[in-house]
């Protein structure tokens, strides 16, 4: 498939400084055609800043931004090939669910048949025709977060940008959301980046997922790379639990060492003492969680 | 439980309570409701003097003089021209520099907030004056043009602070997410900010309208002879026509008031401010 090759989004040597603060420093990204990919961090690493300058709303002190193969560094928000659902979701409040949506299209002057035509499809996709006709205020956050989701969607975006789009979500919406989300890209093909701090969020999501920290990117690979391979150390503690020794690691078996080896929580297994490469024990507490408990254990 | 907090509840307070608060209603509704009684009396009254208690009879008698006299009639019109003309140079004048101190931080900006209520800081009778001195320099004693300078002043303060707070009150997002729709700048202005805006400006100008509709101190100073407007036609009414004659003018000069207040009332109540401009 030539869509593989094809790349959605290229950031190249990409600098940012606000207020006298390197935010983003030398970044380079390639995101494919189609592809999902999170931007992963705690915040003040950059992540929207990113995000940002891919939607024009900052221009890069160095760098530059290409989407779908053309350069647009320093053109307006308005002129890019992008479409972004904001974290509150930046709907206008005296305008109805219909008219946000047709808001783009009105915008470049689309015909009036095609715009009620367009709006009305993707109203259908995100299933809220029943509320075409409310203001955001009278819908819940779920809807209105669709309502944004449609209005980026309705512009058939080359590209499409997520900025925290399920942190205003309680936790149950939240895993479905993020599932439609997916749903929904996969099927629209649409390049996608989104911007997250929740790690469940990013392993279930993306394609791939970019861990930042302080304006670069520290790892960039697919979900099953970061989570079993993690490049550094700052990658494999953000990503998942972590227990830290301080030692060497060779053959099952942790010796002295200068190193730094760090287990998994779910691949410790529990044996008697005199076994290979056995951690002497005690537990010291233990959390139910659901359909596993978490066991603090303390070594002698 | 001894600490309990008693509610606050209208329907259970004792009698004397009720009553005390019975009588302060009706002292504060005698108080804001009586001299504009007394004055609608007056307007339809052939004559009521004390100690009587009722006129002696109803008439129109009063209405048609007023819209008689030639230079009442002339009053009322320049009120009608002059005071909306205040309103849109005002509006001119301070909506740009509303915008600019509700979004953007530029050096100073708090003191020309400040400087704002410096022509209402003062007695405005010491400005006029000096205004007046002024005018006789630059030709503009006794024009319209003076008269409108001298009510905009007045208005400034409206048209900017209210303004300015109803453009700081549309998040920063629901614009860069009208920029990142494909909108201009202009555009992203004018179907958003300002259409969000609204409310707090119409707000603005109807309390503009009403100070300019009002204003009688400097329009006087400048404008007299030359140029009447209502409120200042009526010194002339108190001292040469009976007393009903004013009850009329002043009933004449409050409907605008009322009007717009009654407009602006149901467009600020019923529309998006109510709403709450509801963005998490």
């Amino acid at each position: 498939m030539s869509q593989q090759n094809e790349i959605g989004l290229e950031l190249k040597g990409l600098s940012k400084v606000l207020g006298g603060r390197v935010i983003i420093d030398n970044l380079d990204l390639q995101v494919k055609k189609g592809e999902m990919v999170s931007l992963l961090g705690p915040s003040g690493c950059g992540k929207t800043t990113t995000l940002r300058m891919i939607a024009g709303f900052l221009i890069p002190d160095n760098g530059t931004v290409t989407l779908a193969g053309k350069d647009v560094t320093t053109i307006g928000p308005e002129k890019r090939p992008s479409a972004m659902v904001f974290q509150n979701y930046a709907l206008w409040p005296h305008m109805t669910v219909f008219k946000n949506v047709a808001y783009p299209l009105k915008v470049r002057k689309v015909n009036k048949a095609e715009i009620e035509k367009r709006v009305h499809d993707v109203l259908g996709v995100v299933n809220l025709m029943h509320h075409k006709d409310s203001r955001p205020a009278q819908i819940s956050g779920g809807e209105q977060q669709r309502v944004a989701l449609a209005r980026a969607l309705v512009q058939e975006p080359d590209i499409l940008l997520l900025d925290e789009p399920l942190s205003n979500l309680d936790a149950k919406l939240r895993v479905k959301v993020r599932e439609d989300i997916r749903d929904l890209q996969r099927r629209l093909g649409i390049t996608t980046v989104i911007v997250t701090h929740d790690q469940d969020e990013a392993l279930s999501i993306s394609d791939r997922i970019a861990v930042m920290k302080e304006g670069k990117i520290e790892q960039f690979s697919t979900p099953e790379d970061i989570y079993n391979k993690p490049a550094t150390e700052y990658v494999a503690n953000f990503i998942g639990s972590l227990n830290r020794y301080e030692g060497s690691y060779s053959n099952g078996q942790i010796s002295t060492g200068s190193d730094v080896v760090g287990v998994r929580p779910e691949d410790v297994t529990f044996d008697s003492k005199n076994s290979a490469g056995a951690v002497e024990a005690t537990v010291s507490l233990v959390v139910p969680r659901g359909h596993f408990h978490e066991v603090y254990l303390k070594a002698q | 439980m001894a600490n309990e907090v008693q509610p606050l509840n209208l329907h259970t307070k004792s009698w004397s309570v009720k009553i005390i608060l019975a009588i302060f209603s009706i002292l504060m509704l005698i108080l804001v409701v009586g001299p504009l009684v007394w004055l609608a009396v007056h307007a339809f009254a052939t004559e009521w003097k004390f100690p009587s208690y009722k006129p002696t009879g109803l008439t129109l008698e009063w209405f048609r003089k007023v819209f008689e006299v030639q230079a009442l009639k002339e009053a009322m019109k320049s009120s009608f021209i002059i005071s909306p003309i205040v309103v849109l140079v005002s509006a001119v004048i301070c909506l740009p520099a509303a915008y600019a101190s509700a979004r953007y931080n530029y050096w100073g900006r708090r003191t020309f907030l400040i400087m704002m209520f410096s022509a209402n800081a003062f007695p405005k009778i010491g400005l006029f004056a000096t205004i007046a001195t002024l005018y006789y320099f630059l030709n503009l004693m006794g024009t319209i043009v003076g008269v409108i300078i001298v009510q905009v002043l007045g208005t400034i303060i409206y048209m900017t602070w209210i303004p300015a707070a109803a453009f700081a009150s549309v998040p920063k997002n629901l614009e860069e997410a009208a920029r990142d729709a494909g909108a201009s700048k202009f555009r992203v202005f004018r179907t958003i900010t300002l259409r969000m805006a609204m409310p707090g400006i119409l707000v603005a100008m109807v309390m503009s309208f009403i100070y300019a509709f009002d204003e009688a101190q400097g329009t006087f100073l400048v404008g007299a002879p030359n140029i009447y407007t209502m409120p200042t036609a009526m010194y002339a009414i108190v001292e040469t026509y009976p007393i009903q004659v004013t009850a009329v003018f002043s009933i004449l000069l409050t409907i605008p008031s009322v009007l717009l207040i009654g407009l602006a009332r149901k467009h600020i109540i019923g529309g998006q401010l109510a709403e709450g401009f509801q963005i998490k």
